[in-house]
């Protein structure tokens, strides 16, 4: 296996008395798409602030690219992409010039960040709106060149904090697919996400992170055999109903699960234990018979929702 | 149309520095500056202009109005000068520190706070100190824009008394580079419109009562005292000395105030800086 280019052992981050980061571990290989899932407050964009030399660690170690960020920000730096979570585009300048600017923040000669600009705004599908103000794009268009801004410099890695957040679902669609091509090219990328669909199609490998500590490891498809079943039953009774309807369901599947709108009944064959329900007597309002997620994961290892 | 992106190799190369200064500059502050120049380019033109004119309507009423009335004042190296001339040198320093003031507060409130442009920049290879540097130098290019103008409206009206008046313009450099180093300090501990406040709050007696108008021998001591450790009282005895051609040693003693002005506000906004977005 080729050299990490990115190790972190025990990393914590403190601020007074609270660790937003705890004492996680990880290694990312050259070329790999990995993925930090939690929810909001997990600790995952304390992490990306490390990883990008932008924020110091409290204790444990961090290496990326072989170099500690404490002692070599710049160098680092100048070879990573950043996609923040919030869009920090220049408002004064016009779209073109923001990435040319950002190029020059590297230190690009002028000549060579006017070529390259032009190639990322067709990568971004924003050549038509090079001379449009910042204000005037939409979100979709802000995010692809933030993305577009982050590859000025011919990044290492890539880092992604909540790429889509915030997006209509074709503007996702669009956005997963530039990224996917980045993926493709070789591309070291690093992202977090609360979204499980997200981090199915983008990540080759990911860490489960809750309260500022790792709760899983490995590929999405791994995660998912090892923490969950092959399928989810979904089944509604009504809100007052759910928990009742629940002690009658013994039997039922692997794993029950009672949340406050739905039942999540896990099992190999979710069609047989619906019909089971349905032989019972038990009629839900909805019923709905789906392939288990990242979510379902989540779940399992937290005992509550990404999204809450 | 193409979908990949075009590798080059070695876009940046690494440059070595020393460890001390590598962590906080990338000596790439003129992409700062080069970024402040496109800004302004592209969407306030004319803001720019508008700060101009102040200095040159307090010179057009109070010197050419009130000077008709005045006659002659006598400078602190006891030189009996028309008080157009008297005050014009000072309104020159106070046009230096506008602009200056201008760009390295407000603006520099605005993208820190809301247009989270440091945190941008800083994400990159630059370090604090570039960026110190760069947007001070901007906000010292306004401070010279203006006080150039100005220079030219004092050569029109014949308020130069001296040839040593050319030495004024660099005299103004150093002045909006001392005012706007430590006008982007201050704003960078300021966190909320109320703070940003006390600074207009500050600046307006200061520009009033700073020998700007009249000589500072009509306050008690006390007073002349608090007003010599000002820095605009300092710009202005300056600059009237360069333009009414009173030549001292003593001169050296404002260059060495702004100096000492320009260096402590370069270290507290790279520290800030780095407190804020590195840490």
């Amino acid at each position: 296996m080729p050299e990490a280019v990115i190790t972190a052992s025990l990393l914590t981050k403190k601020y007074k008395d609270f660790a937003a980061v705890d004492g996680i571990s990880f290694e990312v290989a050259p070329g790999e798409s990995f993925g930090l899932l939690g929810p909001n407050g997990a600790g995952k964009s304390t992490t990306m602030r490390m990883v990008g030399a932008v924020s110091t660690r409290t204790s444990g170690d961090l290496s990326i690219l072989g170099l500690d960020p404490n002692e070599h920000g710049p160098e680092i730096r100048a070879q990573l992409g950043v996609v923040p979570q919030a869009d920090n585009l220049d408002q004064e300048l016009r779209v073109r010039d923001n990435l040319i600017v950002y190029g020059r923040y590297f230190g690009i000669p002028r000549r060579q960040v006017a070529k390259r600009a032009d190639e990322l705004l067709e990568f971004a599908q924003l050549s038509d709106r090079a001379k449009s103000r910042v204000d005037d794009l939409s979100g979709g268009m802000k995010r692809r060149l933030t993305i577009a801004r982050a590859l000025v410099n011919d990044p290492r890695i890539l880092l992604l904090d909540e790429p889509t957040t915030g997006l209509d679902p074709q503007a996702r669609h669009i956005l997963w697919d530039r990224l996917f091509r980045l993926k493709e090219q070789g591309t070291t990328l690093v992202l977090t996400t609360h979204y499980m669909d997200e981090a199915e199609q983008l990540c080759d490998r990911l860490v489960v992170v809750d309260k500022g500590t790792i709760m899983a490891e490995g590929s999405p498809a791994a995660l998912i055999k090892q923490y969950s079943t092959r399928e989810v039953v979904e089944v509604r009774f009504g809100s007052e109903k759910n928990a009742n309807v629940a002690k009658q369901l013994k039997g039922i599947g692997d794993r029950v699960e009672v949340l406050p709108d739905r039942i999540l009944i896990y099992s190999d064959n979710g069609e047989a234990e619906l019909s089971e329900i349905i032989r019972r007597g038990l009629n839900p309002i909805t019923s709905l018979v789906r392939r288990s997620s990242l979510e379902d994961v989540f779940l399992r290892l937290t005992g509550r929702s990404l999204i809450e | 149309m193409t979908a990949t992106v075009p590798t080059s190799p070695a876009l940046v190369t690494a440059q070595s520095r020393s460890r001390f200064l590598g962590a906080i500059y990338a000596g790439n502050s003129r992409a700062i500056l080069g970024r402040g120049l496109l800004a302004t380019r592209t969407s306030n033109y004319w803001v720019v202009l508008s700060g101009f004119f102040e200095p040159v309507l307090y010179l057009l009423s109070l010197g050419i109005g009130l000077g008709s009335l005045i006659g002659t004042v006598t400078t602190s190296t006891g030189q009996q000068v028309p008080y157009a001339a008297y005050i014009a040198p000072a309104l020159l320093a106070v046009s230096a520190m506008n602009g200056a003031i201008y760009d390295s507060t407000w603006n520099v409130f605005f993208k820190m706070n809301y247009g989270k442009l440091y945190e941008g920049m800083l994400a990159t290879s630059i370090g604090p100190f570039d960026v110190a540097l760069g947007e001070i130098a901007f906000a010292l290019l306004r401070g010279l824009l203006y006080a150039v103008g100005f220079m030219i409206v004092m050569q029109v009206f014949g308020l130069n008394l001296a040839w040593t008046a050319i030495l004024a313009l660099p005299a103004v450099v150093l002045i909006a580079f001392g005012f706007a180093s430590l006008g982007m300090a201050i704003t960078s501990y300021m966190k909320t419109f109320q703070q940003m406040d006390w600074i207009n709050f500050v600046m307006l007696p200061m520009f009033i009562f700073s020998a700007t108008f009249y000589p500072i021998t009509v306050y008690p001591p006390i007073m002349q005292y608090i007003i010599e450790a000002l820095p605009l009282w300092h710009g202005v005895e300056l600059i009237r000395g360069l333009t009414t051609g009173a030549l001292s040693w003593g001169l050296l003693w404002h260059v060495l105030y702004f100096a000492v002005m320009i260096t402590i506000g370069l270290i507290f906004t790279t520290k800030r800086l780095r407190a804020l977005f590195l840490a």
